[in-house]
């Protein structure tokens, strides 16, 4: 028995630090290394920790990304994780969180059907686009529950799961009927590193690549055909105005002088 | 028929609106006259009743009632059933939500039930319904163009000024709602310490970096902040620390915020906390180190010592402080 852990990742740019292509008005991030979001390996980090809580459970790595964001799969199982999926095709460019999260949703029912799913693991954002709705997304199109912003899984079997989201103004507790989606923060843990067994496994990792087709959806759905939202154009923001030094001969004179321009500014 | 007008999504938290819901009313407001469609507002409370006059007189058009106790701990499933049940009977085209944690995972829920295209974190609505949003980690900018015919957005803290009562209240109209059995229960809340602000809502913020070398080194920031009536926050080095509790992380892996005063005490500005506070309105750095991006990219730069500067800082306004408060 146990449980059956999805994870999904994504393949980001190492460095989100890239300039915009003056032709096409889009981030060049060609050349660019790719790693996995760093946000993602809090998720790959709980749902290895979950397999340690619930002996007998499996974890699978799931990404929607070109051929080779195979290797945030990799990454993901040298982390831990037992398996990984591709969802991959000329059909997924361009797409935003509405039809990814559409793809993400048909692969997680294709893996369901299979061996029955439990809980689906998200990061928080990610660091390229950074909507951070992709897991609630998801399970909005499966038609699960969901809870976001969690950082503590408290209580969890085959049915439920008790979760601690963390919102602005303190903790809610909830209940989730699983199968469900969780969107985690990075207070849920502290990622470890992979392990050199781990790593061999990923070497050897057979994985499976599914198209459109395979997910029981047309092209026109996933993409930038299915997408609800397009980036035209990106640019550097505005830069900011040069700024004032405050100069004195000891703390009192350099603090009289910016509360002088606080004031002034009607800043306090 | 053509979607139509536009709706902002209310949501109660503890059983009160929090001013973000005023931001998105005048962002509401700027859009709809631009458009020339009507603005409306739905408020998604287990106190509904109580709280839509309030915003009723803001400068809205209409307002929706949708009140149930189910609607009293954020339930995504549940709270995106109400909101989507008047944004469909409506025929809205444009749905507008706040980005905290209850506003961004009811725009997502929302948006596949509306089949509409979504944008978090907008700064800005441009004239012709185009947004900007970060993007790259705040690096960039992006400019969003909506392909479907609703589009769904959630709106960055303190990007519009908040909606003053007008005068004139808009009609309101009570929305009957069966949340059903929804499968996710809402089982308790623990609140935070009480007094904090909370630094998306904060029009102050004083936040302490690597640089304290100390839990101990926080406690003048704290003070700093308690004069001027600022949240504290603090960069993800002092959190990692452990000097200082996660909520308070300023920066990519923490919270974006947009006050109008930003004072980063010892932090060197590593573009991960930048991208969460590069878009305040006025940045006062204090640091010893005079070339460190945080005190290049200050509008104010002070260097120093902090075991000096800040307890002078702090000081200086409580004597500045009593001496108005004498003159007044």
């Amino acid at each position: 028995m146990g449980l059956h852990i999805v994870v999904c990742v994504k393949s980001t740019p190492s460095n989100s630090n890239v300039p915009v292509d003056a032709a096409t008005g889009q981030p060049k991030i060609a050349g660019v290394p790719a790693a996995i979001n760093p946000y993602d390996e809090y998720a790959v980090e709980e749902a290895v920790r979950l397999k340690e809580r619930a002996p007998g459970s499996t974890a699978t790595a799931l990404t929607v990304g070109a051929d080779a964001a195979a290797e945030v799969l990799r990454e993901a199982i040298a982390r831990g994780c037992d398996a990984g999926v591709l969802i991959s095709g000329a059909e997924f460019d361009g797409g935003d969180s509405l039809s990814t999260s559409l793809a993400l949703s048909a692969a997680i029912k294709k893996l369901h059907a299979e061996k029955p799913v439990h809980l689906v693991l998200f990061g928080k954002n990610t660091s390229d686009v950074g909507a951070g709705v992709v897991g609630a997304q998801t399970a909005a199109w499966l038609d699960w529950p969901d809870a976001t912003a969690v950082k503590k899984i408290e209580a969890i079997d085959e049915a439920s799961a008790t979760v601690h989201r963390a919102m602005e103004d303190g903790v809610d507790a909830l209940k989730l009927t699983l199968p469900a989606c969780v969107s985690t923060v990075k207070e849920i843990n502290e990622p470890r590193l992979p392990s050199l067994k781990g790593k061999m496994a990923a070497k050897k990792a057979v994985l499976p690549k599914w198209g459109a087709a395979e997910l029981g959806l047309t092209p026109a759905q996933v993409g930038a055909a299915g997408a609800g939202a397009v980036v035209i154009k990106a640019a550097t923001p505005p830069a900011r105005p040069a700024g004032t030094r405050v100069d004195g001969a000891d703390a009192a004179q350099k603090a009289a002088k910016l509360v002088d321009i606080l004031l002034e500014r009607k800043l306090i | 028929m053509a979607n139509k007008g536009i709706l902002v999504v209310a949501v109660s938290s503890r059983g009160v609106l929090p001013a973000a819901t005023y931001e998105l009313i005048t962002a509401g407001r700027r859009l709809a006259d631009a458009l020339k469609e009507p603005l409306a507002a739905v408020v998604l409370s287990e106190k509904a009743s109580v709280l839509a006059p309030d915003l009723s007189a803001r400068g809205v058009d209409k307002v929706f009632c949708v009140e149930s106790p189910a609607l009293a701990g954020f339930v995504a499933e549940t709270h995106a059933k109400a909101a989507a049940q008047v944004a469909l009977s409506g025929g809205y085209g444009r749905v507008l939500l706040a980005s905290n944690v209850a506003g961004r995972a009811l725009a997502a829920r929302l948006a596949v039930a509306l089949k509409a295209g979504l944008a978090t974190d907008v700064s800005e609505i441009l004239p012709d319904g185009k947004v900007l949003r970060p993007y790259y980690s705040g690096n960039l900018v992006a400019e969003v163009q909506f392909k479907t015919p609703v589009a769904v957005m959630t709106l960055a803290p303190m990007s519009y000024p908040r909606a003053e009562k007008t005068g004139a209240a808009a009609p309101i109209e009570t929305v009957a709602f069966d949340p059903g059995t929804a499968k996710t229960q809402f089982v308790s809340f623990t609140a935070e310490a009480a007094g904090e602000i909370d630094m998306g809502a904060a029009e102050r913020i004083v936040s302490g970096g690597r640089g304290l070398g100390s839990a101990e080194g926080f406690k003048p920031v704290f003070e700093l902040a308690h004069a001027i009536g600022a949240a504290v926050g603090a960069s993800r080095a002092a959190v990692d620390s452990g000097w200082i509790a996660y909520k308070h992380q300023v920066g990519l892996t923490g919270r974006a915020v947009r006050p109008k005063l930003y004072m980063a005490v010892g932090i060197s500005g590593q573009i991960q906390h930048l991208a969460g506070m590069s878009s305040a309105g006025t940045i006062v750095a204090i640091n010893t180190d005079k070339d460190c991006p945080m005190m290049q990219l200050a509008s104010v730069s002070v260097q120093g010592d902090y075991a000096e500067l800040i307890p002078a800082i702090t000081a200086e306004i409580k004597k500045r402080k009593g001496s108005a408060a004498v003159a007044a």
